[in-house]
């Protein structure tokens, strides 16, 4: 259990770049860069978790309790909303590369470089 | 060749992560500190609400910025393209006959609009005291304005959203969170200092001073950040299944 | 410092260990399915999935407040912007 999520972390962004080496179609890369980039969510989570403590939410509960890092969430968080951010740049380049070219395979759109 | 490229990288980056505390065990300064003082400090409960828009606040408008210059950026490219296409209008879609909305589909995002609204404002309004806040509620706000658009009311959905308003709503939060920071240096305090009475109860929704006003801009910002870039790729779908015909 | 404090939120530790790692193995395989998966609107859903998947990892991580946000974005907003750009490039795709 020490090592076990970061293992998975590793294992999430290994298959990830392999999904964006073998697509043929950019919508496809860009999903698999989401898949990548969620890999950062577990790391950062993963890093600021405390066995046995709770959500560092003190509403109803003492405030002295011992609770997880909310640093590394807050992270997270913005992590969260930058991951949306660039997605939503990165399609609206592809719909471009669409509209320009006719097609969404990097190998062909390179072809009409230059 | 790409497997022997990624064995090393995955091999690398798994020693490397290895190297960290084990799970379970952070040790980390900055994470126990905060939740020492924050509570006292504040007036808020919920810790990762008062990081994000009280401790590392200054981090956070630069984050809002990046949102406002993405849908920017979206609507730029998207509109550039809106002048070629009409140009030589051409049906890319002309195989695919749209299907008519169903019944079911109509009554259930209707139903759930109302509700979607209220959840969407009670999250923007509690980021001082629950896990929720603006970004959260932003997102949740504008997907009512989707569901809107989902029962077939096209209409219904631009009329509520004109993409002038929806623009000015997105300044607005932008803006709003940097003047509440821009406030404080009038007053002769650091920027973004938290100038507001902070409440004497922990957990009272009017507590916590600036962190509630933050939290309700970046919502409006968020919101209106995503109905923009979700309406500007609307209106190319339309654009063209319209152009053919 | 395991179970000094006991509140309604405390989950005991074997059952806590047990929970994360049923989590992350789903969200290992969510994650490969994704990239497996090669026509666009079906890997769309399988993403929305992968979405959900991630939002109860981070709940047993005790992020609630991460999880709300991997719920509205990851599984509700990507995927419709995804779709609509998906509508928009479609016919040349299939």
């Amino acid at each position: 259990m020490q090592v076990f999520p970061f293992i998975v972390v590793a294992w999430i962004i290994g298959v990830g770049l392999y999904g964006i080496a073998t697509s043929r179609n950019l919508i496809h890369q860009i999903v698999c860069l989401i898949v990548v980039q969620s890999s950062t969510y577990v790391l950062l989570l993963g890093v600021g978790y405390v066995t046995g403590a709770v959500a560092p939410y003190f509403y109803d509960v003492p405030v002295h309790t011992p609770a997880v890092d909310p640093v590394v969430q807050a992270l997270a968080l913005t992590d969260v909303v930058v991951e949306a951010a660039v997605t939503a740049l990165l399609l609206a380049i592809a719909i471009q590369a669409h509209k320009r070219f006719g097609t969404l395979d990097p190998h062909e759109l390179a072809e009409f470089k230059g | 060749m790409f497997f022997a490229g990624a064995a090393g990288l995955v091999a690398f980056y798994l020693w490397g992560l290895l190297g960290l505390p084990g799970f379970g065990n952070y040790p980390g300064p900055y994470g126990p500190a905060i939740l020492r003082v924050a509570v006292a400090q504040t007036q808020a409960t919920g810790v990762v609400s008062a990081v994000n828009f009280e401790y590392r606040g200054f981090d956070t408008v630069g984050e809002e910025f990046i949102l406002f210059t993405a849908a920017a950026g979206t609507a730029i490219v998207l509109r550039m393209l809106r002048g070629e296409g009409e140009r030589s209008p051409v049906d890319e879609a002309r195989d695919r006959d749209a299907p008519p909305t169903s019944n079911a589909v109509r009554t259930i995002a209707l139903l759930f609009t109302g509700p979607v609204v209220v959840v969407g404002w009670w999250l923007a309004s509690h980021a001082q005291t629950n896990p929720s806040g603006g970004f959260q509620g932003g997102v949740v706000l504008a997907t009512a304005f989707i569901l809107i658009y989902l029962a077939g009311a096209f209409l219904t959905f631009s009329k509520l959203s004109p993409t002038d308003v929806t623009d000015a709503v997105e300044a607005a939060g932008a803006g709003g969170f940097a003047a509440v920071g821009l406030a404080a240096l009038f007053t002769g305090l650091p920027y973004l200092y938290n100038y507001l009475p902070l409440g004497q109860i922990p957990g009272a929704v009017s507590s916590s001073g600036t962190i509630a006003l933050i939290s309700f801009f970046v919502g409006l910002e968020v919101a209106a950040a995503f109905l923009l870039i979700v309406s500007e790729l609307l209106e190319q779908t339309l654009l063209i299944r319209h152009g053919g015909r | 410092m395991t179970g000094a404090v006991v509140t309604p939120y405390t989950v005991p530790a074997g059952l806590m260990d047990t929970l994360q790692v049923t989590v992350l193995i789903l969200v290992a395989a969510g994650a490969t399915a994704v990239v497996l998966t090669r026509r666009l609107v079906r890997q769309v859903l399988v993403l929305s999935v992968y979405g959900i998947m991630l939002a109860v990892l981070f709940l047993t991580f005790q992020a609630p407040d991460v999880t709300l946000s991997a719920l509205t974005v990851g599984a509700v907003a990507l995927p419709i912007v995804l779709l609509l750009a998906i509508s928009k490039t479609r016919k040349k795709e299939e």
